[in-house]
């Protein structure tokens, strides 16, 4: 990343008195440099976090918003993510199968297509079509709320936006993400089993007991439910890059893409992380 | 059909008590940047009262409203509400303030997925859990009635003009039956009919509801038609501040100059 792309990225630092929920940034107080401009935004990104967790725990509670973002984020992604979770699935079944066939292998195609979807396709392919679709949604939704001073009149009117808007759409990415990695691997290992079983009859029924044979909860809980932490980030940065837009339609667009390519390269870097862990704590 | 409105002779009384400031602001400063805005700004507001904040594009008018609800931060000074400081006040406690209040926005900021009954409703929807539905409707009724906006229930913002965008902006920020209201800039952008009109509305809900009015504008006849006070702000100071009559008699140059020009 450039250093004028990541300062663009990057923003400002806001100074945040207690008791002040607003995030008005001023260009003029910011720090200069790439490695100012990284810090100031992981600090203000953590102080961000902060105030939604604080909201978040604190009543009264926004259960009528938070069921509208379930299906917002749950419902309405669903179409998209079993898409790419059925393309996935073809993709692993064509390459999978060649490749094993030339080590003589294809016995363990049904493992090889189960564990590949499960393990690793099928959680990174839902965070990166989430962060595409519900990072760019909620980032400019906020972000033309900010500009049109939507989020000021909330707090006008005596309601937290922290509570209100951000938390609720974190935790709605945090619930459905698992849910919506269930979806895509299961339209993945079904459209895997049909590519194979054009080429090469096999029953769906083998294909299972062969593609979990052995397999324990471990194998295959960890992975679904990392997801839950694609959730956190996706929804935080694109709420975060959201309420502190300037800019007018500028500055929307900016909210809009930072939001997918911000939360689609943490979502990454955070995959390495939480690959290590689960291999550490559930080997 | 041509309407003129002549400027009342006679606007609300305000209370006479002059322990009753409802909104005291004490040497206000506010800077961003290396730009100061504000620069020790004094001023106080009394129930039954409006206060009209004047002055050029840029000197800090809508940062003066902004301050006084909280959504900015002085860099120094107090701002009172009910002899309350709210400034450095924790959100919860700030929160408590500011349902005794409404801004009208610029821009009207009404929330742009919603219908404008939904708008009026959202504040009752969030403080007033004791309503049961059928009375949160008949409140929302009740205040769009109020606005002339009672046939647009069901539209959406976009839908409707700026004009009746801030008819709405208003009856959302009365639904609380706030003792404050805050406007910034409230005919801006209408046309010299609809402009009249609103100031009609503010005085007929100021006659009925007594709140004390802080009211942002840079177009003197309304502020003439509405306030009982005048404040002309430049360069972050308060220059003058009183009645008409009296700033008329002010010997400071850029106050004739300002007056003139209107």
């Amino acid at each position: 990343m450039s250093s004028s792309q990541f300062t663009s990225v990057a923003g400002i630092a806001p100074a945040i008195p207690p008791g002040r929920t607003t995030l008005s940034i001023d260009p003029e107080t910011s720090s200069t440099g790439l490695v100012g401009g990284f810090f100031e935004w992981f600090g203000s990104l953590g102080v961000f976090f902060w105030r939604v967790l604080c909201a978040a725990v604190t009543p009264p509670y926004e259960w009528r918003e938070l069921i509208r973002q379930l299906d917002e984020v749950g419902s309405k992604s669903f179409p998209l993510v079993a898409l790419a979770g059925a393309a996935i699935g073809v993709v692993i079944s064509l390459e999978a199968r060649y490749s094993l066939s030339r080590f003589g292998a294809k016995s363990m195609f049904p493992a090889t297509l189960v564990y590949s979807v499960i393990q690793v396709m099928g959680p990174i392919i839902t965070g990166l079509v989430v962060s595409g679709r519900v990072g760019a949604g909620i980032g400019a939704e906020l972000a033309s709320m900010k500009v049109t001073e939507q989020i000021d009149a909330i707090e006008a009117s005596a309601i937290n936006p922290y509570r209100l808007l951000a938390a609720t759409r974190i935790l709605a990415c945090i619930l459905m993400m698992p849910l919506l990695t269930l979806a895509a691997d299961a339209c993945g290992l079904l459209t895997g089993w049909f590519a194979q079983h054009l080429v090469e009859p096999l029953s769906f029924h083998q294909f299972i007991e062969n593609g979990f044979h052995g397999a324990t909860f471990d194998a295959f809980l960890p992975p679904t439910f990392k997801t839950a932490v694609y959730g956190l980030i996706i929804g935080l940065i694109a709420c975060f890059q959201g309420m502190r837009t300037r800019g007018g339609a500028e500055g929307v667009g900016r909210a809009a893409t930072n939001s997918v390519v911000l939360g689609s390269l943490f979502l990454i870097l955070a995959d390495v992380v939480l690959v290590k862990f689960i291999l550490v704590f559930f080997p | 059909m041509a309407i003129a409105y002549d400027i009342p002779t006679e606007q609300p009384k305000p209370e006479q008590d002059a322990n009753a400031s409802v909104v005291a602001v004490e040497d206000l400063h506010k800077s961003f940047g290396s730009r100061k805005v504000l620069d020790g700004i004094s001023l106080s507001v009394n129930r039954g009262e409006t206060l009209a904040v004047l002055g050029r594009s840029g000197t800090g008018k809508s940062v003066l409203l902004r301050l006084i609800i909280g959504l900015e931060t002085p860099d120094s000074g107090s701002v009172r509400i009910h002899g309350q400081d709210i400034v450095g006040l924790a959100l919860d406690r700030l929160g408590e303030i500011r349902k005794k209040m409404g801004f009208l926005f610029q821009h009207a900021a009404l929330y742009d997925s919603l219908t404008v009954a939904e708008n009026v409703a959202f504040p009752l929807t969030h403080h007033r859990k004791n309503l049961s539905k059928s009375e949160r409707e008949d409140c929302v009724k009740q205040l769009l009635t109020e606005v002339g906006m009672e046939n647009d229930l069901g539209k959406m913002p976009s839908d409707i003009s700026g004009g009746m965008q801030k008819r709405v902006g208003l009856a959302r920020a009365l639904a609380l039956e706030p003792e404050i209201l805050l406007l910034d800039e409230p005919t801006a952008g209408l046309d010299p009919i609809s402009s009249g009109d609103f100031d009609q509305l503010i005085l007929k809900l100021q006659r009925e509801r007594q709140m004390a009015s802080i009211v942002v504008t840079h177009d003197l006849h309304s502020a003439r038609t509405i306030a009982n006070r005048l404040a002309l702000l430049d360069g972050g100071h308060v220059l003058a501040e009183g009645k008409y009559e009296d700033l008329q008699q002010s010997d400071i140059p850029f106050v004739n100059e300002f007056l003139k020009q209107q």
